[in-house]
């Protein structure tokens, strides 16, 4: 066979590239929707909510994603559930990233200094208003840098649903270069279009860190 | 209970921290309006007794009565005992994430309900009072230490507490910012508000309290007049005294 790369291959490798960014904004949404949760249970009062959490993030943290993947695929389907890779491949994304995400965040939000919690405790506000108006504000500024670099490993990690079927970037490029034979070229633009989702993100991260200092630093005009 | 013009008073509280025993039979009382100063060494247990107040830390064995709130009852209603005590720290903690003003309304806005314009012109007030009435609008990180305390100062006197206590608040301030917050400590004793505050300052504490306790090895080892301080009447207090200075 052979050939030359042509426009339909781009296309297809387009497709692919749309297909790992759905995938990324599915695992970021949904791994940070449940994230975020199992990141306020494992700080919680209640034991049992630590734990349940602790444990869960034990188990995911120790299992390769592709295992995940294989288990949310073919494993479900095996014992009758039958899913789409579409369907599969978002789930296990978001039952893993949301292990890093809670982990990540929990670290975030317990590195609020414990002063910051007695003197809203002080003033009289509930639990939750802590957390939610004087805690987590001060979380997130400390959260973005390592969000935003958690972020760009979700997107490579993607890559990994190719083994369940799923046709994003990387398997696409599979694909092209079984018929072209061009391992090379095809890889390096596979590599490119990679690069150019996730470096835009870790410049976004840089600005949004720089704009968030600022902010804290200058008054709001009134 | 006994006293009933009393509005903190503290009896025979005991508190340890695993096998360290912080307080040994804790009992003072302080009445409506009256200023109390604890002094004694690092470690003798003053912000304990003081988190102990404002049920930070809960007590082994003994009683606290607040405002008619028995702190010591587990059921107490932390809301209503926050909402009668200010305390304020040696660290200032103000929330670096909000203006001076934002720092003063979240309390009122959030725990009593207040209307935002009506919180806004109480952060007014209450800057007036500590002299800070154009850092309205600026962040924690932009004040000095000095400003810093005395917004945290004017953050508790926005909940209108019914007792001021405070911690070593001028031992984290360079030495020529302390008399700042301590004019503003000295002009609410001069309005009647009740305080009882854990301090280091020797003559300011004799200047202003209406009674000093010296606390010793989690013990009040010697209570009285601020003539306690020049002539002493244990050996413990006089050789704080003579270090104190
Ligand atoms: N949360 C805590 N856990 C364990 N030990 C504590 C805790 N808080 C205070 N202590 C200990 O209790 C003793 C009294 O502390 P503290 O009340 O802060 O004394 P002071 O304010 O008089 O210096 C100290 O030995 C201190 O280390
Ligand atoms: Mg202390």
């Amino acid at each position: 066979m052979g050939g030359d790369l042509n426009i339909n291959h781009l296309e297809f490798l387009g497709h692919g590239a749309l297909w790992t960014l759905g995938l990324s904004a599915m695992a970021l949404i949904g791994g940070g929707l449940f994230g975020f949760v199992l990141a306020l249970a494992r700080i919680a009062p209640a034991r049992a909510l630590r734990w349940a959490s602790g444990g869960y993030i034990q188990l995911i943290q120790g299992t390769p994603l592709l295992v995940i993947l294989f288990l949310g695929y073919f494993g479900l389907a095996a014992i009758g559930f039958d899913l789409s890779p579409l369907v599969a491949a978002g789930a296990s994304l978001t039952i893993y990233n949301a292990a890093y995400f809670g982990e990540i965040w929990r670290g975030c939000i317990q590195s609020v200094p414990k002063p910051q919690w007695e003197a809203a405790e002080g003033l009289g506000l509930s639990r939750t208003q802590r957390m939610f108006k004087v805690i987590l504000p001060q979380a997130i500024r400390i959260a973005t840098p390592p969000t935003v670099g958690f972020t760009v490993q979700i997107i490579k990690n993607t890559s990994l649903a190719s083994v369940i079927g799923f046709v994003e970037l990387a398997r696409a490029g599979q694909i092209i270069n079984n018929s072209l034979f061009k391992p090379f070229l095809i890889y390096a633009i596979i590599a490119l279009i990679y690069f150019a989702m996730c470096y835009p993100i870790s410049r976004l991260s840089r600005r949004l860190e720089r704009r968030m200092a600022l902010g804290r630093a200058q008054p709001i005009p009134a | 209970m006994s006293d009933p013009t009393a509005i903190v008073s503290l009896k025979d509280v005991h508190k340890s921290f695993g096998p360290l025993k912080v307080l040994d039979g804790v009992s003072f009382s302080v009445a409506r309006g009256e200023v109390m100063a604890i002094i004694g060494r690092s470690g003798s247990g003053k912000s304990t007794a003081l988190r102990c107040i404002d049920r930070f830390e809960r007590i082994d064995s003994g009683t606290i009565e607040v405002c008619g709130h028995r702190v010591d009852d587990p059921q107490v209603d932390l809301k209503a005992l926050r909402q009668d005590i200010g305390i304020v720290f040696q660290s200032y903690n103000l929330f670096p994430h909000l203006t001076v003003e934002e720092n003063i309304t979240l309390a009122p806005c959030s725990v009593k309900r207040v209307a935002k314009a009506e919180a806004k012109s109480l952060a007014r007030q209450v800057l007036a009072q500590v002299g800070l009435e154009d850092k309205l609008n600026s962040y924690p990180e932009q004040l000095s230490g000095g400003q810093q305390q005395r917004a945290a100062i004017a953050r508790s006197l926005a909940m209108q507490p019914k007792v001021m206590l405070f911690d070593e608040v001028t031992s984290a301030l360079d030495p020529e910012l302390t008399g700042e917050v301590l004019k503003v400590i000295e002009a609410l004793a001069a309005d009647g508000m009740t305080m009882v505050m854990v301090t280091h300052e020797m003559g300011f504490a004799k200047g202003i309290a209406d009674r000093i306790v010296f606390m010793h090895r989690g013990k009040v080892h010697e209570a009285g007049t601020a003539g306690i301080l020049s002539a002493p009447a244990t050996p413990e207090l006089a050789q704080f005294v003579g270090t104190g200075f």
